[in-house]
C-alpha cells in the first residue's frame, strides 16, 4: 500500500468521523471545532490531489475566517449545551433516513455512471492546482465573473452592516 | 486512486451535512451543516478536475476551470456566511433564542 493511498484513507476517515461528530455534539462549541477538523482533512485532500492554492485558500478562508466568525458569533450569544434546543426523536430519525435515502440514491449513481469507470484522480501530480496557472486563468478568461465577485462583496458587507445595525 | 472514491466520499459528506440541516434545530448548526455540504462539493470538484484520462472538452482549460469554480464557491461562501451570521444575531436579539422553530411567527 502506496503512502499516498494510506493517506487517503486516513483524511477520509477522519473527515467522516469529524462530520458525524458536528452532528451529535451538543455544545455548539465543539461543532464548530469538529468543523474545523473537517476543513483541515479537506485541505489535506486537496495537496494529496496537488490543489496547492485551494489548499491554503481553504484553511485562511473556511478555517481561519468563517470559522471564527461562527465562533464569535456563538460566544456572543453565549450558548452550551443546555440551550440546546429539543426536539423529538421521531424528526431525528426522519432526518437520518431522508439522508440516508439521498446518499443511497447519489452513491448508486456513481457505482452505475458508465464515464467514471476505469479512471482515476492524479495524486501528487500534475500543475492545474499551482497558483502560476490558476492566476493566469482567472486573471484572463474569468476576469469579469472575478471583478463581479468583488461587486458581491460589498453588497454583502452593506446588507451584513444593514442588518446588524440597532435600529 | 479511483475516481469512485472520491466521489463516494464527497457524497458522503453531503447526506451527513443533509441530515444534519434536517435533524438539529440549532440556527448555527444548520448554517455550519450547509457549510459542510459546499466543502464535500467542492472536494467533488477538486477531485474532478484531476481525473485522468481527461475527457475531451471543447474550449475547455484541462480541469483549471473546475478548480476556479471552487475559487468561486469560496467567495460566495464567505459572503453568505457574513450575510446569514448577521440575520443570525438579529433573530437572536429579537426572540432570544436561536431555535429556528420560532420562526414559524412569520406565519400569523
Amino acid at each position: 500500500m502506496d503512502i499516498t493511498q494510506i493517506l487517503f484513507w486516513v483524511l477520509s476517515a477522519v473527515a467522516l468521523f469529524a462530520a458525524i461528530m458536528v452532528l451529535v455534539s451538543k455544545n455548539p462549541v465543539h461543532s464548530v471545532l469538529w468543523l474545523i477538523v473537517v476543513f483541515f482533512a479537506i485541505s489535506g485532500h486537496y495537496i494529496l490531489l496537488n490543489a496547492q492554492f485551494l489548499a491554503i485558500v481553504n484553511l485562511i478562508v473556511y478555517a481561519g475566517a468563517i470559522m471564527v466568525l461562527f465562533l464569535f458569533v456563538i460566544m456572543l450569544m453565549n450558548l452550551n449545551a443546555e440551550s440546546d434546543p429539543q426536539k423529538n426523536i421521531w424528526m431525528k430519525v426522519i432526518g437520518v433516513v431522508t439522508g440516508g435515502l439521498l446518499l443511497w440514491v447519489l452513491v448508486s449513481a456513481v457505482r452505475s455512471a458508465g464515464e467514471m469507470t476505469a479512471r482515476e484522480a492524479l495524486l501528487k501530480k500534475g500543475d492545474i492546482g499551482l497558483i502560476q496557472n490558476l492566476g493566469k486563468i482567472l486573471f484572463t478568461d474569468y476576469a469579469v465573473p472575478f471583478e463581479i465577485s468583488s461587486v458581491l462583496f460589498l453588497s454583502a458587507m452593506v446588507g451584513a452592516v444593514v442588518i446588524g445595525k440597532k435600529d | 486512486m479511483p475516481i469512485q472514491y472520491y466521489l463516494t466520499l464527497s457524497a458522503v459528506l453531503f447526506c451527513i451535512g443533509v441530515a444534519g440541516a434536517l435533524t438539529r434545530r440549532n440556527a448555527i448548526i444548520i448554517f455550519m451543516c450547509i457549510e459542510l455540504m459546499l466543502n464535500a462539493v467542492n472536494l467533488m470538484l477538486v477531485a474532478l478536475s484531476k481525473m485522468t484520462p481527461a475527457p475531451v472538452i471543447p474550449g475547455g482549460n484541462g480541469g483549471t476551470d473546475a478548480q476556479l469554480f471552487v475559487f468561486f464557491i469560496m467567495v460566495v461562501a464567505a459572503a453568505e456566511v457574513s450575510v446569514g451570521l448577521a440575520i443570525i444575531v438579529m433573530m437572536y436579539r429579537n426572540v432570544h433564542s436561536i431555535d429556528v422553530n420560532f420562526l414559524n411567527r412569520l406565519k400569523n
